[in-house]
């Protein structure tokens, strides 16, 4: 269910995948996602798909109040010198249903 | 201590049974004035320092504590390292205002935009930042945590009780906890729930109770007796040995099923209040779930349908294979919504609510129905729904007709849904003495209205609680009534209001020819003991 990480004009790096969490993307899977996160030095955000905003992937907050339900396809995008790997990790934690 | 009067005191019963002890006050949870220095500078430095002193509490109190205790206070400390909140509140210190003043203002406006998203996960964590923003101004304010010294065995009053303020108590040396404000559906309930404390919200004039006064907390009844004489607290202290120790056997067993005494499996579901109990509550302890009580999913407005979905989905991902029941709205009564309910009715009880109200709001109950029927489309065994305050059989069918127009709608729009099987609570008792005639999938008997109808006793009058006997003779009357017009018609009988819930009637219940039970998540095991203990032939 995921696409190949891609290069956009603009230096970001992305990826998706998708909410497998039958109750979306509640507290304890956006608390370990900002955590995560925060451990890249590039700037990481994400999107819902359907959205519009993308939202810091590091602010617990902002990633809380995204309505991001199961099944729902979640972008992920960063920018920095470990956008790559920031993306990657990101992806694999969401395909790995936040590790519950 | 023995000049004062003898009174009992009545809120809503959460979890738990009988505790006896000393009412120990807890203080209010405001927090005193704080002089800001007025320089930017040094209102920085206060408010960091504030941040980590708030971080160090929480990470200690997370140390002893368990999942879901450790989910609240996690998503608080890593709230303080949130740069999208923190930084907008530095900038605004930087700007001239006082730390606790930017502080506040921020999470305020947090706090409301969580409670009003009309999205239940949302809204039950408006409650975790009203929790942070009060310990982060008391740290700045260079208050104590409230809480550690609370003498053992009492029972802890408190105005409003926050999350952490009920984690930070001893709770091993409580004998209770009763609040003047809270909810069976918040985090406290919650958090009570998981950890076996007796609670009771609700209960108005409790947080003016003088300390060390002895008192009785009825946590099953929802009652708080002070100052009571030497045979109540005897009786008392007998009741609550008895319930403990049955509690725990009940206990070992809860996630075995149900079988009488004489070999009849009887089917025990669940009845879902709150979607935060979902955090908690092990499906295998139930058959599935007999009623879920939607009224909460409009406690701050009506909810969207992408918003009822996501919960009606999570509910029966929940419930893992098992049938999921939901009502549809129950407005009314003794339950009015803000902007759905209609006011001022001489007699509520007895006027526009349930299924009334829906018809005569239909665009609510549209909505409604919409999420149903895509939740249904997914769910692993068909999904049932079911209309309360039914009287003739002419409102279930026109619930039936806009629920096809939905369905239909859905249809035509491309949008995967199913048609839920739909059936009928049974609480009128018009509709128990004509149970045959609904076309119905299945029959839910509400029993707590059943009562009030047959008995003409209403739900809030304590005046006439003695006359709305469950055990009258006509109410088990129309239950048997029903539970026969089913197995005539082959249509299957479940019962989800109080007396199901209740261990005591459990025999009753099944020489009635009740055999589905749905019963609260924490009286579950208690009522399957029952059952075991009980024959369903007459001579039992």
């Amino acid at each position: 269910m995921t696409d190949p990480i891609t290069h956009d004009a603009a230096d970001w790096v992305a990826g998706d995948a998708v909410i497998l969490d039958p109750t979306g993307l509640h507290a304890r899977p956006a608390v370990k996602l900002t955590k995560l996160a925060k451990t890249f030095a590039a700037a990481v955000e994400v999107r819902a798909d359907g959205d519009e905003r993308w939202v810091n992937a590091k602010s617990p907050n902002s990633v809380m109040k995204m309505k991001a339900a199961h099944g729902v396809p979640l972008h992920i995008r960063a920018n920095g010198d470990d956008a790559a790997d920031a993306v990657a990790a990101l992806v694999a934690l969401v395909e790995r249903n936040f590790d519950v | 201590m023995s000049d004062i009067a003898p009174r009992i005191l009545s809120g809503v019963p959460v979890c738990g049974g009988i505790a006896i002890g000393p009412i120990h006050r807890l203080g209010s949870a405001e927090v005193g004035a704080r002089q800001a220095t007025g320089d930017p500078e040094a209102e920085l430095a206060a408010f960091a320092a504030a941040l980590s002193a708030a971080k160090a509490a929480l990470e200690q109190l997370l140390e002893s504590e368990d999942e879901l205790a450790g989910e609240i206070l996690e998503f608080q400390a890593i709230l303080l390292e949130d740069p999208d909140l923190i930084e907008p509140m530095e900038a605004t210190i930087r700007a001239g205002t006082a730390a606790d003043a930017a502080w506040a203002e921020a999470m305020d406006a947090e706090i409301r935009a969580y409670r009003e998203s009309g999205e239940a996960v949302l809204s039950a964590r408006a409650d975790d930042l009203a929790d942070l923003k009060r310990r982060v101004l008391r740290a700045l304010s260079g208050e104590a945590e409230e809480g550690a010294e609370v003498p053992g065995g009492a029972i802890v009053v408190a105005g409003e009780l926050t999350p952490s303020a009920f984690l930070a108590l001893d709770l091993g040396r409580v004998a209770g906890v009763a609040t003047v404000g809270g909810s069976p559906t918040s985090h406290v309930s919650i958090l009570a729930r998981a950890r076996g404390v007796n609670l009771v919200v609700g209960i108005a004039g409790a947080d003016g109770l003088e300390e060390g006064v002895a008192a009785i907390l009825d946590a099953g009844a929802g009652t708080l007796e002070v100052a009571p004489g030497v045979a109540r607290l005897a009786d008392a202290e007998t009741a609550r040995a008895e319930g403990a120790s049955r509690r725990e056997a009940a206990e070992r067993h809860a996630r075995e099923p149900a079988e009488t005494a004489d070999g009849v499996a009887v089917k025990v579901l669940v009845n879902i209040d709150d979607p935060a109990i979902l955090e908690t509550l092990d499906p295998a302890i139930c058959d599935g779930v007999g009623l879920t009580r939607t009224e909460f999913l409009f406690k701050d407005g009506s909810p969207d349908e992408a918003a009822q979905l996501d919960f009606y989905r999570r509910l029966i991902a929940w419930a893992d294979g098992r049938a999921v029941t939901i009502r549809t709205l129950d407005a009314g009564g003794d339950k009015p919504i803000p902007g759905i309910t209609i006011d001022g009715e001489a007699n509520p009880f007895l006027g526009v609510r349930g299924v009334r109200l829906s018809l005569a709001r239909p665009d609510v109950f549209r909505t409604q129905l919409r999420a149903l029927a895509r939740a249904a489309a997914d769910a692993p065994v068909p999904l049932k729904v079911m209309v309360p305050m039914v009287t003739v059989p002419a409102e279930l069918e026109a619930a039936r007709a806009i629920l096809a127009e939905e369905v239909a709608r859905l249809e035509g729009e491309g949008i995967p849904c199913a048609m839920p099987i739909l059936g009928t609570m049974i609480e009128v008792p018009a509709a128990a003495l004509t149970a045959a005639d609904f076309d119905a999938g299945f029959y839910s008997i509400g029993s707590n209205d059943l009562v009030q109808y047959v008995t003409a006793s209403a739900r809030d009058n304590s005046a006439v609680a003695a006359l709305a006997d469950p055990l009258n003779p006509a109410v088990l009357e129309l239950i048997a009534r029903t539970v026969a017009a089913g197995a005539a018609g082959g249509v299957e009988v479940s019962l989800c209001g109080d007396m199901a819930s209740s261990p005591r009637l459990a025999g009753t219940l099944l020489k009635a020819g009740l055999r589905v039970f749905s019963a609260a998540p924490a009286e579950v095991a208690a009522v399957k003991a029952a059952i075991r203990e009980a024959r369903t032939g007459a001579d039992g």
